[in-house]
């Protein structure tokens, strides 16, 4: 990829900050999606909650599906290739979405390598826990980060843990000496020169959204708060009671995320949210941030 | 809060500064009554990078959120996001209506992107929203994300020197109504036009070192942004992470 196109992916990320990207498994709930104000929809074939449940390898959506989606909406469509897998990434690209995310809630097909972003003209977006691993997909050619929230469990403590160590981690690299920079760098997995950048932007050098476990209006103005550029909701929207109700809720909460009175408005009388998972019960095997590195 | 002293002698922000505190700070060079603030619509979108460019001619940017942000404006800048997320925002939140008032009582509008389709007062295929200039727009003209590009061209009321252009999942102006303006045409179609009141451009100046849109609108809104001789038309200190200076600080 050039420096160009990269430069245009980048920008196309900074056109969604302050907005909401939803979930979406047909037309009918895209439609949903766009007409609530997503500002980008996730085409697959089974949101996390149902992946989790069913259990099983999950992969690529079928490419038919998302391409209705793609004809119904004019929105961004992103639809999920496998960590790792390049194939599904050209599939994807030759398919023409907007985005693809390289996700961990679909089975990794490489646990050494993550895709070598640099080869595709198609932005990607990519799941991080800490500094290092955002910084390590960038270096990948990662045009988008966001928070590896435990997807699919309606509990959103993992995206504030990663966000809270991401802020933390920058602020150390901010404050400490150029000379400890190296060895941060080393420790961390880092590559040099982009933990320099960081140091001067005092924040990531692409746009960063929060995922996983989101499913309020305040879970979305939480993770804004701590400094997240938008949110992605996955299985929140459409495993609620009222998902057009909670999906217009989500936007405004997110567009007027440090106002009190307009996140209580966006709160009310929205039903039922998805049922929620305490991750401590969930066996270490199922947990989905694990995957990647 | 933290300042350093500007490229240009503005007073900018320090990276770690909240935008929202910093635009209500007044500079030294504030005149009194006279209204001298150009808006930026917050809701969604490439906000930060629009304030970015006001800072970078010496022109105060405040974000705007609610009907209290309006009293001050001269001129009301609607940034590049998703169109159909802004147009549901300004409805339930009754901004369009407070728009509209403002733009009555003689605020000017620049619409880039998203924000020309959400002025335009036809749009293909859709219900227009503001309807404030008169002019045919088509969404997402050019195709997915992949047929998004950056270019050149010389306008020549705008600059002398050629532009830069980024087209971002961009519409096409496909037609132009009595007494608009056409300031750019690029094959089949308008890129940039304008009313005495209005300003639309298809591409993205804000994420480009182009300043020469904001200080032609921001001149249109009656205001004097540093000439060209203290920031040319293309800022050579701008760089593409410039916008994070004015990114809200983490609360944690």
């Amino acid at each position: 990829m050039d420096t160009k196109r990269y430069e245009l992916n980048v920008q196309l990320a900074q056109m969604l900050k302050g907005g909401v990207i939803m979930d979406v498994t047909n037309v009918e709930q895209a439609k949903i999606a766009e007409e609530a104000g997503a500002v980008a929809v996730m085409a697959l074939e089974r949101v996390p909650a149902d992946i989790r449940k069913q259990g099983g390898v999950a992969r690529m959506s079928d490419p038919a599906m998302i391409m209705e989606i793609k004809k119904a909406v004019s929105i961004p469509v992103m639809a999920k290739a496998r960590i790792g897998h390049f194939v599904e990434a050209q599939i994807l690209e030759a398919l023409k979405v907007d985005y693809i995310d390289e996700s961990e809630v679909l089975t990794p097909a490489d646990e050494e390598c993550h895709i070598d972003k640099t080869k595709f003209s198609i932005p990607f977006v990519c799941g991080a826990r800490n500094l290092g691993e955002a910084l390590r997909r960038i270096a990948e050619g990662a045009a988008m980060i966001r928070t590896k929230g435990e997807a699919g469990t309606g509990n959103v403590v993992e995206a504030v843990r990663h966000m809270r160590t991401m802020n933390r981690e920058i602020r150390q690299l901010i404050i400490m000496p150029l000379e400890e920079v190296t060895g941060f760098a080393k420790a961390n997995g880092i590559p040099y020169e982009l933990a320099i950048k960081v140091r001067e932007l005092k924040r990531l050098p692409v746009v960063n959204f929060a995922a996983g476990g989101l499913a309020t209006p305040a879970d979305a103005s939480l993770m804004m708060q701590l400094g997240c550029d938008g949110v992605f909701v996955g299985s929140g929207i459409f495993k609620a009671a009222n998902p057009a109700l909670r999906a217009r809720a989500i936007v405004m909460a997110t567009a007027y995320f440090n106002d009190p009175q307009k996140i209580l408005e966006a709160s009310m009388g929205l039903g039922e949210a998805m049922p929620g998972l305490e991750i401590s019960e969930i066996p270490e095997g199922q947990l989905l941030a694990g995957r990647g590195w | 809060m933290k300042y350093r002293k500007s490229l240009k002698g503005s007073c900018l922000p320090d990276g770690a500064g909240s935008y929202a505190t910093m635009a209500k700070k007044k500079t030294s060079a504030q005149h009194h009554i006279q209204k001298t603030t150009i808006g930026v619509l917050d809701l969604q979108g490439d906000v930060l990078e629009h304030l970015d460019h006001l800072a970078r001619i010496g022109i105060q940017g405040q974000p705007v959120k609610t009907s209290a942000d309006f009293s001050n404006l001269v001129g009301l800048i609607i940034p590049g996001g998703e169109s159909t997320c802004l147009s549901r925002l300004i409805r339930i939140f009754g901004l369009d209506d407070q728009i509209k008032q403002a733009f009555q009582k003689g605020m000017k509008i620049w619409g880039t992107c998203a924000g020309a389709i959400l002025l335009a007062s036809a749009i293909v295929g859709e219900k227009p929203h503001l309807g404030l200039i008169d002019i045919e727009i088509e969404r997402n003209s050019f195709g997915s994300q992949l047929d998004s590009f950056a270019s050149e061209a010389i306008i020549p009321k705008i600059s002398t020197n050629p532009l830069p252009l980024t087209f971002i999942r961009a519409p096409k102006i496909r037609r132009t109504g009595h007494g608009i303006e056409t300031l750019l045409w690029i094959d089949d179609y308008v890129a940039a036009a304008e009313s005495p009141e209005v300003l639309v451009t298809v591409f993205h100046p804000e994420l480009t070192g182009c300043v020469a849109f904001h200080r032609y609108f921001t001149r249109k809104c009656g205001l004097s942004p540093l000439d060209e001789n203290m920031v040319p038309d293309v800022d050579p200190d701008w760089n593409k992470n410039s916008w994070a200076r004015f990114a809200p600080v983490p609360q944690g």
